[in-house]
């Protein structure tokens, strides 16, 4: 199944999804240091994000989640692609400098935990394998 | 998004590496918000100074974008986490220094003036009527599109920084005129007056937009307001509801441009102004710490302090932010001996909202209802808000 979404940023990469209904906060809410998600009562708490597809519906919370982000591709701890519903600016500012591929205007009802995805950011589209 | 030869050679990376990360950030903000094209800004605010805020990955891009970027416009700086030259004095440790003025120096290697102040608009970031501006700071967003009736979007860290290396921002939202009508309409039955009072004023409504979820309130009944009791509105307004831009019947210029609106109508009297100056009053609170200056005081508040205090000893830890350019008019009025000799302290550059003082103090007493959002929730303090005057009774008592 291939989805047909809105460029965000560049770039293709294929991994496993991981696949929350919750708005995902990178200040705060992710540690950098271990890629894992640590916001209390979040769907996706304790998991790792790191290397995966990662698939919520948009960004919360404080600008400086872009810088979060960027700090985390350096630590190696970023998930591979991002796919929004609707993006926001502080994701998809965090996109662009921390170069993560990025697609939004998908429906992630379509997307299951575990599911191996490619994401390609230049095309703006999703397709599950 | 139509761009023109220069915007398209920055993409290309004919302006170097820098210009051509900024310009592929503007242009997918452009994109995702539909803007048709980018437009000229006259000056840029850079909020994420801090570097509590910072932090290492926030200092690593910022050097990388040093490396080969450079200020297209007149930029300035949001607070820092420390005062640049007093800081031992108020308690920040020597390692929070050492990394705070390493991010002041890649700001300062662009080119961007490094007055580290919330008030641009105070000291030389002064933008005029109708001007495109990319400016950080919710306070200072909302001064300028409001008070000033000045052009911008709540910018962040990032996109400011991009527009102040490609010397643009694409065009959408606040700048453009059908999305500055005001939705709600705010009859204030009340005389308001002090700072403290338009913060109270300014969480009232800002509280309420949030319940309604509209952004754009236009505020009748307000017969006078200083520039100072506009910033401590301006802030509690952009803190509590997010508001990037309000009209104000009499007050603000573009207030007969737009319609009032008809259909959600909010009366706000006495006993709302009350209530929630009640709910800024921790019942327990016990003071220990008493700051004046959020947004960053004035001359004429430090004036007025400096009147207050003459002659008098401090008991508690008080600090006064400001502006450095405002600090260095203080000081040679002979307002900042008159403060300093009574105990009080100056913290340049800084602020209780940015500064690493998490925990350091039990209550904190203010005259700004910003600055008892953030006192609890990012400080972990009591707060307390009051006049000026009653903050410094309590420091002296």
């Amino acid at each position: 199944m291939k989805f047909v979404g809105r460029k965000i940023y560049k770039g293709t990469a294929e991994a496993e999804a991981i696949v929350t209904n919750d708005g995902i906060s990178f200040y705060g809410g992710v540690d950098p240091d271990s890629g894992k998600v640590v916001e209390v009562g979040h769907e996706l708490e304790g998991q790792s994000i790191t290397g995966k597809i990662l698939v919520f519906p948009s960004g919360k919370g404080s600008t400086v989640g872009s810088y979060t982000m960027y700090r985390m591709k350096k630590n190696n701890t970023a998930p591979a692609a991002i796919v929004n519903v609707q993006i926001d600016t502080i994701i998809a500012v965090g996109c662009i400098i921390s170069e993560i591929p990025c697609v939004d205007k998908i429906d992630i009802n379509n997307i299951k935990n575990g599911q191996i995805v490619k994401v390609n950011g230049s095309e703006g589209t999703v397709e599950v394998k | 998004m139509n761009l023109d030869k220069e915007e398209k050679e920055m993409l290309e990376g004919k302006y170097g590496k820098a210009a051509q990360k900024s310009m592929e950030i503007l242009i997918t903000l452009g994109e995702i918000f539909d803007a048709e094209s980018m437009v000229e800004v006259c000056g840029v605010q850079i909020a994420g100074v801090s570097y509590a805020n910072l932090d290492e990955a926030g200092l690593e891009f910022l050097s990388e974008m040093a490396k080969d970027g450079n200020v297209r416009v007149l930029t300035t700086l949001n607070p820092a986490g420390m005062d640049r030259e007093n800081w031992q004095v108020l308690g920040i440790d020597a390692k929070f220094a050492k990394n705070q003025n390493r991010a002041i120096d890649a700001f300062a290697k662009m080119g961007i003036i490094t007055t580290c102040s919330c008030t641009p608009y105070l000291i030389g970031n002064s933008p005029h009527y109708g001007q495109h501006l990319a400016w950080a700071e919710s306070s200072a967003v909302c001064y300028a599109n409001s008070v000033i009736g000045a052009r911008t979007n709540r910018e962040g860290g990032p996109s400011a920084l991009a527009s102040a290396l490609t010397g643009k921002t694409p065009i959408y939202g606040y700048h453009l005129d059908e999305n500055r009508h005001a939705e709600v309409l705010f009859i204030v039955n009340s005389s308001v007056k002090g700072t403290d009072e338009f913060g109270v004023l300014g969480k009232i409504i800002g509280d309420k937009l949030v319940k309604l979820g509209k952004k754009i309130p236009y505020i009748v009944g307000i017969s006078s307001a200083t520039v100072e009791e506009l910033k401590s509105f301006c802030a509690s307004v952009a803190t509590y509801g997010g508001t990037a831009l309000f009209h104000m019947e009499g007050i603000t210029p573009e207030f007969n441009k737009y319609p009032k609106p008809n259909k959600d109508i909010v009366e706000i009297n006495q006993n709302d102004l009350d209530r929630t100056r009640a709910e800024l009053i921790d019942d327990e609170a016990e003071i220990d710490f008493i700051s004046i200056g959020c947004p960053h005081a004035s001359i004429h508040e430090i004036a007025q302090l400096a009147n207050l205090l003459e002659g008098k000893k401090v008991k508690k830890e008080f600090w006064i932010t400001t502006a450095r350019p405002t600090k260095r008019i203080a000081d040679e009025a002979g307002y900042s001996k008159i403060i300093e000799d009574s105990g009080a302290k100056f913290a340049a550059d800084t602020c209780c909202v940015v500064a690493p003082i998490k925990g350091r103090f039990k209550g904190i007493m203010v005259d700004s209802a910003k600055a008892c959002y953030y006192g609890r929730a990012k400080n972990k303090f009591k707060v307390k808000i009051g006049t000026i005057q009653e903050c410094v009774e309590e420091a002296i008592k």
